[in-house]
């Protein structure tokens, strides 16, 4: 246990380490994320009363663009020089890699997210109606729900042809009833017309639920070479 | 085992006919909608048969993730791609009964129909991993894929059940008690197509295993001119002329 | 420069008896191509083992097997009693590629490389970056160290862990002369230490008197074992 901890911190702030004196991902990634909000707003002209209504769902397709991008550059430095093979030749628990590698898009994403919510709130002039703390654990819970199997997926997807592509095809299906989540519990707190506790409840089940498929498949997928 | 297979075509192509002539004169006419209903003796055949070739799928996935045979493997591929087939009669012909029916082609709040779709998606996704995956274990990626796609459709169930709760649906007909006939010509329709799909099956099964069999045989040749399978390399002086 | 005092630092992990490695009717498929084509073999433990044979013979993908990253079709293999990913802490993989983060210094890798192998501490990481005769003060990242400085930090990530079987592959690829004598002295060091070493090469002539035994791979199969680098005579050999 202690191991798996350490290989995972490691890991990590390895990551975070390459991701800091590259700055590959981030810079493009923040880009991108400011070029989604802009082409919605040019899209889509609600009124105050309407974008109420579509704003959970567009901005939960803004988010989803951002972390697909985002997850397709995980592994992309893995395969630099084969140094995933110098992982996977080594004792270190293949969970301790997912681990750190699912925390650290969790992360990534997550301040996209936080960078992105105050323009859409700008630019739509939103005003919750509902709860709105509640939107706090509705991101957290929806955003792990997506990064969890993006990065499994995208583990999966290394090894096909047209990696970056197939990424959106595997996680996609997978990912519907986390999106209905998402997408109706930000719309039920934004109009205060429902409760979002089912939703709430329905995210968490999903999260749990594929968390542990995830570790416990993610070992046989490593080595599926 | 074998020598029944040339008797299975006929048997199904016959049991079809039988089916399509109870459906289409036999049954009688909804009192409701009318002629359009007897699409049911396709959709509904062909739903139940979709669901029990995923549920075979899933199984064989699992047994392939535990036991790592071959057989599991090409069982768990055949009957995701009927089941695909199948998943796809249901998603044509059941917007074809609902808009006369319903008015609309599609209820995005429908459970079973919004269900089906997802189940399609994540099959679909499964073939496509199948056909762009570079590894030499592309069987325990589509395992694993599949054992992910069984564990969503519960979820995928009871998020739409809850959405649905939230937002005003057609009426949807039916629910009294059924016409023993249209009972009777539901099941026989059934039945044939499970018998078309165990054939369809049974033949893609055998194609598969021939196939893997050449591509066996062929590995194995590829680059040596004469094939000589020298199982022991040790210690040859020369090599297997 | 090269440290041979470093060349085999205390062990982290002590096996008592090493058994041989066995190879058994191994076959790895690629669809319609096939890398090993029923590979057996039993090499005996504590040897240094060049594998040699022309491009395509299947040597890269039986070291692959060895080391329990190419999981083989059909057959097994066993390391020193036990499946080769169970016996991972026993394995130093070199491969072609430089297995390294090329943003990272040498130090910076070795470190991250030692936290997976639960070797605490830089001591050991400074030793092995001394051993393969670079500086480990450097603190240019690895992307912009020469190939052959890069080869010599890669052996040192395998060697890392002081492990009891090394695989290596083309290690002395674009490696100066004078350096790759070097390695190999390193790599008899080790042997001599009762190591098991695996080589594949295209220089045969390196290990010539050093080596303990030549395999000879062609087609996927093992068709010889020969004592001397020399090629053995057979009517349609085309090895070298």
């Amino acid at each position: 246990m202690n191991s798996l901890w350490a290989v995972t911190w490691a890991t990590l702030v390895k990551d975070v380490r390459l991701e800091w004196r590259s700055k590959d991902a981030l810079n493009s990634m923040l880009f991108f994320s400011l070029l989604v909000v802009v082409i919605f707003v040019f899209s889509f002209d609600p009124l105050a009363e309407e974008s109420r209504h579509i704003v959970g769902g567009l901005v939960w397709i803004a988010f989803l663009f951002a972390a697909v991008v985002a997850l397709n550059q995980t592994w992309a430095r893995e395969l630099r020089n084969q140094v995933l093979d110098a992982y996977r030749v080594s004792p270190a628990p293949a969970t301790g890699l997912f681990i750190a590698k699912a925390v650290g898009n969790f992360i990534f994403v997550c301040v996209l997210e936080a960078l992105m919510t105050p323009l859409f709130v700008i630019f739509y002039n939103l005003h919750v109606l509902g709860p709105a703390w509640q939107l706090v654990p509705i991101a957290l819970l929806g955003t792990w729900a997506l990064v969890v199997n993006g990065t499994f997926f995208a583990a999966m997807s290394l090894r096909t042809r047209n990696r970056e592509i197939m990424l959106p095809l595997l996680l996609f299906p997978v990912s519907i009833p986390a999106v209905i989540g998402m997408v109706a519990g930000t719309t039920a707190i934004l109009t205060g017309e429902d409760s979002a506790h089912f939703y709430l409840v329905l995210l968490l089940t999903y999260d749990v639920v594929f968390t542990t498929a995830c570790l416990a498949l993610f070992r046989t997928i490593l080595h599926a070479e | 085992m074998k020598k029944i297979f040339p008797i299975l075509p006929a048997l199904s192509a016959i049991l079809l006919i039988y089916a399509s002539y109870q459906a289409l004169k036999v049954a009688p006419t909804d009192a409701l909608q009318g002629d359009v209903y007897r699409i049911i003796y396709y959709h509904v055949p062909s739903a139940w048969t979709a669901f029990l070739l995923f549920l075979i799928n899933f199984v064989a996935s699992i047994t392939y993730l535990v036991w790592r045979n071959d057989k599991s493997d090409v069982l768990a591929l055949v009957s995701a791609e009927v089941g695909v087939v199948f998943c796809t009669i249901v998603l044509v012909t059941g917007p074809i009964w609902a808009r006369p029916v319903w008015g609309i082609w599609w209820a995005p709040g429908d459970i079973r129909l919004t269900s089906t779709l997802v189940l399609w998606l994540i099959y679909v996704s499964y073939l496509v991993l199948r056909k762009f995956s570079t590894s030499a274990q592309t069987q325990v990626m589509a395992a694993a894929l599949a054992v992910f796609g069984a564990l969503d459709v519960p979820l995928v169930y009871f998020s739409i059940w809850f959405f649905r709760t939230q937002h005003p649906q057609p009426v949807i007909g039916g629910g009294g008690s059924m016409d023993p006939r249209m009972l009777h010509t539901l099941l026989v329709s059934w039945l044939a197509f499970l018998l078309f799909a165990f054939l369809v099956c049974w033949s893609r099964y055998r194609l598969e295993l021939l196939k893997r069999g050449v591509e066996r045989a062929e590995a194995m040749e590829s680059l040596v001119g004469a094939g000589a399978a020298a199982t022991t390399s040790l210690p040859l002086g020369r090599s297997p002329r | 420069m090269w440290d041979s005092a470093c060349a085999s630092p205390s062990p982290v992990i002590e096996t008592p008896v090493q058994s041989p490695i066995l190879v058994s009717d191994v076959v790895k498929q690629f669809g319609r191509f096939a890398a090993l084509r029923g590979v057996s073999a039993e090499f005996d433990a504590a040897k240094f083992h060049a594998i040699l044979g022309d491009n395509g013979a299947g040597k890269t993908t039986l070291l692959r097997a060895l080391a329990g990253l190419a999981q083989p079709t059909q057959g097994s293999i066993t390391i020193f009693g036990s499946a080769p990913q169970d016996a991972s802490r026993h394995i130093g993989y070199m491969a072609h590629p430089s297995l390294l983060y090329d943003e990272m210094s040498g130090i910076e890798n070795l470190r991250y490389f030692a936290r997976l192998y639960e070797i605490a501490g830089d001591e050991r990481c400074r030793n092995v970056i001394a051993a393969v005769g670079l500086d480990p003060e450097l603190t240019r990242p690895v992307g912009q160290y020469s190939q052959g400085m890069r080869q010599r930090m890669s052996l040192a990530r395998a060697i890392l862990h002081d492990p009891d079987l090394l695989l290596l592959d083309e290690p002395f690829s674009n490696v100066d002369v004078h350096s790759a004598r070097a390695m190999v002295g390193l790599l008899k060091g080790m042997r001599d230490a009762g190591k098991t070493i695996f080589v594949v090469t295209h220089q045969a002539i390196l290990l010539e008197g050093i080596a303990d035994e030549f395999v000879w791979m062609q087609e996927g199969r093992i068709v010889d074992r020969t004592a001397s680098a020399a090629q053995p005579a057979r009517p349609q050999g085309k090895l070298l």
